[in-house]
This record gives structure tokens, sequence and C-alpha cells, in this order.
């Protein structure tokens, strides 16, 4: 037998022309051929001319000073001025104005709720608890008339506060109708199945501005005589029915791609219909779904700029309210509205972001 | 030994505890409470009308409406009656909401696409794009556009000037063609162009398949289309008489003419939607394993047969059931038009609202309007996924 | 002169990195003879997949030559399209178009590659699906077929150009052992044909049967290569001795 021969292993060495760095980057992604170069030279013109236009415009000759004349100056560019002026009106809408810290402090501890359901480590059961007692001091915050707050009014409520109420709410109360319809829709009970597909398809197929002049027109009309509910109830009762119909499509979705062997594998442990859903399929369905519940809290989030045409004052309503009297600040409106698509844009994308970091987690766990 | 096959018992078991009992009862429960909760919503408002004196019934169709309409595409004085009124409202939204969605997938197929571009400059711009119109509502842009266009354009009497285009707070005014007889058989020669240009493609196929030779399927119809066309306008007499826009003492006169309301409400829902129909179109190609791309690639296909018959057919049906949704997005989002002042049908709903008190039966009315536009598209939808469905076993 | 002529596959001092400091292929130098059949085999992540991916480019390498019935593969576009012609390719994954039946993914490439008319492609298709004796489903989708089947479809498809070289990444390791036997059958009457082959698996038994020669691949680098009976019966080198020892242990 030949002598065994001892393998040896060439070096590895680094490749003879560099492929990664700036350098290469540049070449493969802006100069890789001649319609590239064309194409990086004539973008990357117009870049280069337009963008230090609006910086000049909005930052190097813009004003903050809360004067209208230092404004109307020659060559002064944005006037931010409108905002250091109007802000506490445009957030706080017409909340009374010594009172504005109580809105403030809702706000932080309900945007803090948020963050903290969106944080893997608090998921426990204690977070329902959390969820209830700020709940409850944002109410108690905002409506007053205990421990010494005066009394606010809801029509007077406006602003950041409204907007973050009734995306958060109208999400919360959704869910459990959403649920049931989701199931319902998926039940072998011909009855059921034909009522919830009606409810998810008429309010799909209808606009959300037709459910709130419902809320807000109908809605007096279908109660008992003598029953008043405020506007701000009714308009959330629509903005949560309307919500349930797009979340129990979201939850099917999940229910759908359970694979059957679950719901066998539970009935023939001798589970129930309701202890299989709720033990054994929903928990799984649905967070397989996070992502899409995601991405309709943004929608929604977004959609609670509707409630401005039934006359409540959510940002783009208190802005409007803040500037729409006022002749002097009037011409300097496009400055509001960047403030305050500046802010939905900062909820909106941070959310984004969270929904495509979750969807990496689901994917991560579905591979395992 | 051998059991000879027989039907199974007719009779299903009716007992108390059986399954199909217990179905039947949570049924009549659910029908029941249903059933309970309408008819007290009902008689409620029933009711509540009778005390306030509220009407109901839809008869004020018929009477004159009172209001004048800003935009139209058919004469409307107030006098005309409500049904009118609506009709104009309904067709105001699918003008806009048709144009909105050929526009919307133009750009935002462009910027999908864009997002696989070699010129990582594009590839920026286009995520910029998306992010940043997509994360603002809707209806705030609307509002913004609104507002360059009413508040930061020159007043009409001072109206910019491009060519015979005039920009004004009163909108954009541009040069129409006159409609001449001539016109005629330019549409004629379209049509025709579009009979001959599906033969030529049924030819060009059925030679493809007998000799393997390629002809264009894309480029030669466009060419037959627009040929004929521009052939039949010569023979027509070339009638090119235009109506121009002139500038006269307190506007600008003649010519065809866009509001700002509609221009405003066209280019925030297309700007919008563009940013949803970039996303679909990027998730469509990308969920097309990479593995297909290869193997077309062994096969030796070139680029364009490996988009246009293996990559593409894939794609598609992914990203058709979300483009749609997309679209009916766009049509029902083009209610928020009532923000600005656009006569949508909502916004005519709202105003014969509040003229009539008959609440119920307006809002009822804008409800059958966008339910029938979806549930049509919908049936469609569904129809197209049947058919089109990867057989899988 | 003459054995220049020959070589229908030639690997030059080719080394190929991915990204700037992942070495893949190092310094391969491999002549294939027309006609000859040979097995790639050794652990994973060697670089066997990337070797054969190369030799239709669809891996490009950053140095030395790799010329392939006589075109030197470059970044040429007409080489690549003159190759991909002649080189069929098969797989782990099958890669069928789902949305074509099973005759549609068979006449594709004959017709807007080889511009064949529709009906000879047809009756091509179809003697290449008896060739694996599946004709009878040539209507179905992909999807349809179960993994063995839908293999041998990917071995139709391949030899639909007539190709000159045919390559195989793993072709059977997707797969019940049911299902290997009824691929290896139909690739075993392939090679008793006379094509050249190219063929990544670790089927020892395929490899005695009809391999010319074993290639061992390690590092990136052709360890050693030896007829199979040789390689099996007398490892050369300490890398193929473990190796034959996993593998074959039990
Ligand atoms: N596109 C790529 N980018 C970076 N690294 C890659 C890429 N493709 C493969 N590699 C790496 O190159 C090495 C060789 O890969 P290759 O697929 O050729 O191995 P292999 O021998 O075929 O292995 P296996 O038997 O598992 O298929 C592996 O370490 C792999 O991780
Ligand atoms: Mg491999």
């Amino acid at each position: 037998m030949a002598e065994t021969i001892i393998f040896q292993s060439l070096p590895a060495r680094p490749a003879p022309v560099n492929t990664e760095g700036l350098v290469p980057w540049v070449k493969n992604n802006l100069f890789a051929n001649w319609q590239s170069t064309l194409t990086t030279l004539i973008v990357g013109g117009l870049l280069l001319f337009y963008i230090p236009q609006f910086i000049n415009w909005a930052v190097l000759t813009a004003t903050t000073v809360p004067n209208a004349d230092a404004c109307r100056a020659e060559g002064v560019g944005a006037c931010w001025g409108v905002i250091t002026e109007k802000y506490r009106l445009i957030i706080f809408g017409r909340y009374p104005f010594e009172e504005q810290w109580r809105p403030l402090v809702a706000t932080i501890l309900m945007v803090a709720l948020l963050v903290m359901s969106c944080t893997r480590m608090f998921w426990k059961k204690w977070l329902v608890a959390v969820w209830i007692v700020v709940l409850a001091a944002f109410f108690i915050l905002m409506y007053g008339g205990m421990f010494g707050l005066t009394e606010v009014q809801t029509d007077r409520w406006g602003g950041l506060p409204l907007t973050i109420m009734l995306a958060t709410l109208s999400i919360v109360l959704c869910f459990p109708i959403a649920i049931c319809v989701a199931l319902g829709r998926r039940s072998n009970l011909p009855a059921i199945r034909t009522f919830c597909t009606i409810y998810v398809e008429l309010i799909r197929g209808v606009p959300l501005i037709s459910v709130l002049f419902m809320a807000s027109f109908m809605f007096p009309l279908f109660m008992p005589a003598g029953v008043t509910i405020d506007v701000l109830i009714r308009v959330l009762v629509g903005v949560t029915l309307f919500a349930a119909a797009y979340m129990a499509e979201v939850i099917r979705g999940g229910l759908q791609a359970m694979p059957k062997g679950q719901a066998e594998a539970a009935a023939s442990l001798g589970l129930s219909y309701w202890q299989t859903q709720f033990k054994i399929i929903l928990p799984q369905a649905l967070a397989m779904v996070v992502p899409g519940i995601m991405n309709n809290f943004i929608g929604l989030f977004k959609d609670t700029s509707l409630v401005y045409i039934v006359s409540l004052y959510e940002l783009t309503g208190s802005l409007g309210l803040a500037l729409n009297s006022d002749a002097d600040w009037r011409p300097y409106k496009l400055e509001g509205y960047l403030f305050i698509v500046a802010i939905y844009f900062a909820f909106c994308f941070a959310m984004s972001r969270y929904s495509l970091w979750i969807e990496k987690q689901v994917n991560k766990s579905k591979l395992r | 030994m051998s059991v000879a096959p027989r039907t199974p018992p007719a009779k299903r078991d009716w007992s108390w505890r059986s399954q199909a009992f217990r179905g039947l009862l949570y049924q009549i429960i659910a029908v029941v409470i249903i059933g309970g909760v309408a008819w007290w919503l009902a008689t409620n408002t029933a009711e509540n009308m009778r005390v306030r004196g509220i009407k109901s019934g839809f008869d004020f169709l018929t009477q004159p409406a009172g209001f004048d309409i800003g935009e139209s595409l058919s004469k409307f004085d107030s006098n005309d009656p409500y049904w009118k009124a609506f009709l104009i409202g309904v067709s105001n939204t699918l003008r806009v909401a048709i144009l909105g969605i050929i526009l919307t997938t133009i750009l935002g197929t462009l910027i999908g696409v864009g997002r696989f571009s070699r010129n990582g400059l594009v590839r920026g711009l286009c995520q910029a794009y998306v992010e940043l119109f997509r994360n603002v509502p809707v209806l705030l842009q609307l509002l913004m556009w609104y507002l360059l266009f009413t508040e930061f354009l020159p007043d009409v009497t001072e109206a910019k000037r491009i060519g015979d285009i005039y920009l004004s707070k009163g909108g954009i005014t541009f040069p129409k063609p006159i409609w001449e007889t001539g016109h005629l058989f330019g549409v004629a020669g379209l049509l025709a162009g579009c009979v001959v240009a599906w033969f030529y493609r049924r030819w060009a196929r059925s030679k493809f398949e007998a000799t393997g030779q390629v002809r264009s399927m894309f480029w030669v119809p466009v060419a037959i289309v627009f040929a004929l066309g521009v052939l039949g306008w010569l023979v027509g007499g070339a009638p090119s008489q235009f109506a121009v826009p002139a500038k006269g003492e307190f506007a600008v006169e003649g010519g065809g003419a866009l509001t700002p309301e509609f221009m405003a409400v066209l280019l925030g829902l297309t700007l919008y939607t563009a940013a949803f129909v970039a996303e679909v179109v990027r998730s469509g190609i990308s969920s097309v394993a990479r593995g297909q791309s290869e193997a077309a690639q062994a096969l030796g296909l070139s680029k364009g047969q490996e988009m246009q018959q293996v990559l593409l057919p894939q794609a598609l049906r992914v990203i058709i059931p979300p483009m749609t949704n997309q679209f009916l997005n766009l049509t029902k989002n083009s209610s928020l038009a009532v923000a600005i002042g656009y006569p949508d049908v909502v916004s005519i709903s709202n105003t014969a609202l509040n003229q009539t008190g008959r609440a119920v039966e307006c809002i009822a009315l804008i409800m059958l309007v966008y339910l029938t536009t979806s549930l049509l598209t919908s049936f469609f939808m569904n129809w197209y996924n049947a058919k089109s469905a990867i057989k899988e076993r | 002169m003459n054995e220049a002529t020959d070589n229908i596959i030639v690997f030059d001092k080719v080394n190929k990195w991915y990204g700037n400091n992942f070495h893949v292929l190092r310094d391969i130098n491999l002549n294939v003879r027309r006609g000859e059949r040979i097995v790639v085999c050794g652990p994973s992540g060697s670089g066997k997949s990337t070797l054969i991916r190369c030799i239709n480019r669809l891996e490009e390498h950053q140095e030395g030559h790799l010329i392939v019935d006589g075109t030197e593969l470059t970044d040429d576009v007409k080489a690549i399209d003159k190759i991909r012609k002649e080189v069929g390719m098969v797989f782990q994954q099958f890669n069928l178009f789902p949305h074509l039946t099973v005759l549609e993914n068979l006449t594709l490439s004959p017709m807007y590659v080889g511009k064949m008319p529709k009906k000879e492609a047809e009756e091509k298709a179809m003697t290449q699906l008896k060739r694996v004796r599946i004709a009878e489903q040539a209507g179905k989708y992909p999807l349809q077929l179960s993994g063995g089947q839908q293999q041998r479809v990917a071995i139709a498809r391949a030899l639909c150009l007539t190709p000159k070289i045919m390559l195989f990444d793993e072709p059977t390791s997707a797969l019940d052992p049911e299902m290997i036997k009824e691929v290896l059958d139909v690739m075993v009457e392939m090679a008793n044909q006379g094509i050249t082959m190219i063929c990544v698996t670790h089927e020892m038994g395929f490899a005695k049967a009809v391999a010319d020669r074993v290639i061992f691949m390690d590092q990136g680098q052709i360890v050693e290569q030896n007829t199979p009976h040789e390689f099996f019966n007398n490892p050369q080198t300490d890398r193929s001795k473990d190796f034959l020892s996993k593998i074959l242990g039990h």
C-alpha cells in the first residue's frame, strides 16, 4: 500500500481586485456602466441643485422668532416662528392653557405604555394591569373632576393626545371584536359565517369617512329618546368598528396559515372548541401576524386625522384652529403643516421600523 | 367475506347534546340577538325622526338641489334635481379615481422597479420616496397640495405663463383640441390599429411557434396602433384647431382647465398610493425564488426572456391582489376630497344632507356607491385568483 | 495540441473569492475530456457547487482561465450565451417553473433559445420525457409531482437543448431513498450514452458504477483525483481517508 500523502492546504489570500469598501461600492453602484454613470450625473446634479436651496429656505435663512413681522422681512426663508408662537395650541388643541401639563403627562404615560407593550421583556401577565392603570390615569388626567383637578369637557380635548388616544383605544377595543369575527368567518355554522362575512365586507367596502358621518349624524338617531352620547365616544365607536373589520382579516390570515394538524391534535387531546382556539390556535396565529397588526395600527394612526372632518380637533384640526382665524400667521400655514408632518412621520416611521424588526423575529422563529 | 356497500343512515341525531343541535341553537341565538339589536335601532330611529319631524324616503332626489357644483362633466345649475347632482358626484369620484389609478400604477411600478436598480442613487431615492410618502396621512398631503396650489401660485390676473399653459390660483389652463368630425377618423384609425395589432400578435405568435423566429410582441403593435391613428387623423383632414387660452381682464379664458381642487386630490392620492404600489411591486418581484432566475439563466434565456417568461408571470400573481387592494384604497380615499371642496360623491351627499336633513338616505347613498365598486372588484379578484392559482396538489 | 482539443473543459489556475477575503476556489487545475464522467465529492462548504456553477457562469471567477468547449469564459455576453446553450444544469432544489406545465417547462428553452418551432420542440420534449419515463405527466404542473418526478423533469428539461455537458449539483439530496433510485437510474442511462457529465454527489454507488474519475475537494482545492476504484480502495491523502471513513462508516 502506498504511503499516505498529508494534505497541505494552500493558504487563503485576499482577492486580487478589491471588491469591498467605499471605492468599489461607488464604482459598482454609481459608475458601473455608461447608463449608470449618466443616471448618477443627472440625478446627482438635480439633488445638488435642489437640496441646498431647501436647506437655505428651511435652515439658513429661516427665523424662529415668534413675530410675524420678522417673518415678513425681505429675504427670510421658512418662518418657524409660527411654531414657537403656536405650538401649544397645535399640540394640545383647545385644552385650557394652564392645565396643559395634564395632557402632556397623560400622553407621555400613554406613549411609554405603547413602547413597553412593544418590548418583549414586558410581555407578562401584569402588562394587562399596567394597561388598565395607565388608561385610568389617562382619563383622570384628561377629564379631571377628581383629586382636585378641574373638569375639562371632552369637546376641549384636542391635538396629539386626542390622536394617540383614538388610535390606541380603538386598536385595543377592536381586538376582541376582531377575534370573534375572524373565528366566526371560519366557523362551520352558516348563519354565523354569513353575518361575519357581511360585516367585514361591508365595512371594508366603504370609506372611513362614511362611517364617521354615520357616527356623527346617524348615531344620535339610533339611541332611545333622551339618551345623548358624547361625540368623542361616538367617533371612537365608529373607528373601532371600522378597525375591527380590517383586524379580523389580518387575524383570519394567521388562522388560515395554521396547519390543520394543530387543531386536530388539540381535539384528539379532548380540548373543546374554545379551549382549542384560545390555548392552541390563537396564540400561535396572533404571534404570526404581529407585523400585520402593527401595519394596521400605523394605518389607524394616520386615519385618525380624518376625525377633523367631523369637527374633532386632533393634530390637523388644531392646526386649522390655531391659524385659520389669525390673519398674521395664516400665510405661514405651510410651516405649520410641515411641523405636524414631522410629528406624524416620526411616529409612523418608528412604528414601521419596529414592524420590520418584529417581522424578522417572526420569520426567524418560523425557521426554527 | 365482504360487506355490501350501503348508504349512510339518513336521520341525524337531534338529541340535546348532539353537535347538530348545538350548532343550530347557536345560530338561532345569533340571529335573534342581531335581529333584536337591528329592530331596536330601527324603532329608535323611527321614533326619533317622528319626534324631530324628520321626513324620510328618497323623494327628495327629484327636488331641485339649489346649489351649484364647481366642476362637472355636464352642465349643472341649481334648479337641477338632487339625483343629477349625485350622478355628477359619482362621475367626479370616478374621474379622479380612474386617472389616479392609471398614474399611480405607472409611478408606483417605476419606483418599485427602481429599488432593484444597479444605480445606488436611484435605489436610495426610491426608498426615501416610499418612506416619506407612506408615513404621512393622506388627508394632510391633500391639504398641503391644496395649500400650495391656492396660496403659492399667482393670482388669476397675474397667471404664470409657460407657452400656452397658464398656472394660477384658479388652476391650470391649457390648449385643448377643438372637436371636429375629422377627429372621428383619427379615433377610427386607433381602433383599426388595435384590431390590426391584435391580428399581428396572433400572426407573430403562430409564426414563432412554427419557425421559432422571434418578432417584437410589444413595440411593433404599439407602432401599428400609433401609425394607423395618425393616418386616420391625416385622412380626416388633419384637424389641428386648438382652443388656446388667453388672459382676459379678470380670468384666463378658453382652453381646457383643471381646478386646483381636482389637481390637489389627484396629485395627493397618486403620490400617496404610489408609495404603497411601489412596495407591492418590490415585494412581488423579490418573492420569486432566487433559484428560478438561476434556472432560467442556466437554460440560456436572455435577461428579457427571463423577465418575461419566468419572473414576471410569477411576480404578477403575487402583485395583482394587493395591487387591486391599493386601487380600492385610492378610490375610497378619494372621499377625502370633501376636506378641500372637490365635488365628489361624498361632498355632494354631505351638502345634500345638510340641506335636507336626510342623514340616513344620504349616507346610504355614499355607502352604496363605494360598496358596489368594492364588491364588483372583489368578485373579479376572486375569479382571477381562482383562475391563475399555481396548481399544487 | 491534440490533447487541448480533446479537453472540453479546462480549468487553469482558477481562483474565486466571495467578497474580499473569502477564498472559495484556490488554484483549481482541471481538464475534463470529451465524454468523460466525473463525480465531485467533498465535505460541505468545500466549494463543489461553486466549482460547477463557474462552468456555466452562474458564478464568475476572478483569476485564471476557464475554457469550455474552446470558448474562454469572460465577461463577454456572447460567450456566456453560447456556453449556456451547450451546458445543461440540474439543481438540488429542481427549480422547475411552477407556473408552467411540465411540457411548457421543457419547451421554453428550445423555443426561445434554440429558435425551434413549437411542434418540433414539443416532440423533442416528449422524447426526453419518455427517456426519463414520465411522459404521462406532461400536462401537469410541477408542484403536482413527487420530488423524484420533479427531478426527472428537471433532467429532461436540461436535456432538451441537447447539451454537450451536463452538470448535476447534488440532484438526489432533496429526495427520499426510493426516489433517489429512480433519478439515479435515469442518470446512469444517460451516462452510458456518452455525454460529458460532472456530478456533485455523495452517492458512492453511482460513482463506482459510472464515473471515470472521482474528484475530491476540500477547502476550495482539489485534494485528490483518481479512478473510482483507486479512490475508494486506496485513497492517497489523509483528508480523503478521513472523509471516506466518515461517509462509508455506517
Ligand atoms: N453567494 C455567496 N456569498 C458568500 N459566500 C458563499 C456564497 N455562496 C457560497 N458561499 C460560501 O462558499 C463556500 C462554498 O460553497 P459551496 O456551495 O460551493 O459548497 P459545497 O461544497 O457545494 O457545499 P454543500 O455540500 O453544502 O453544498 C461555503 O462556505 C459557502 O458558505
Ligand atoms: Mg452545494
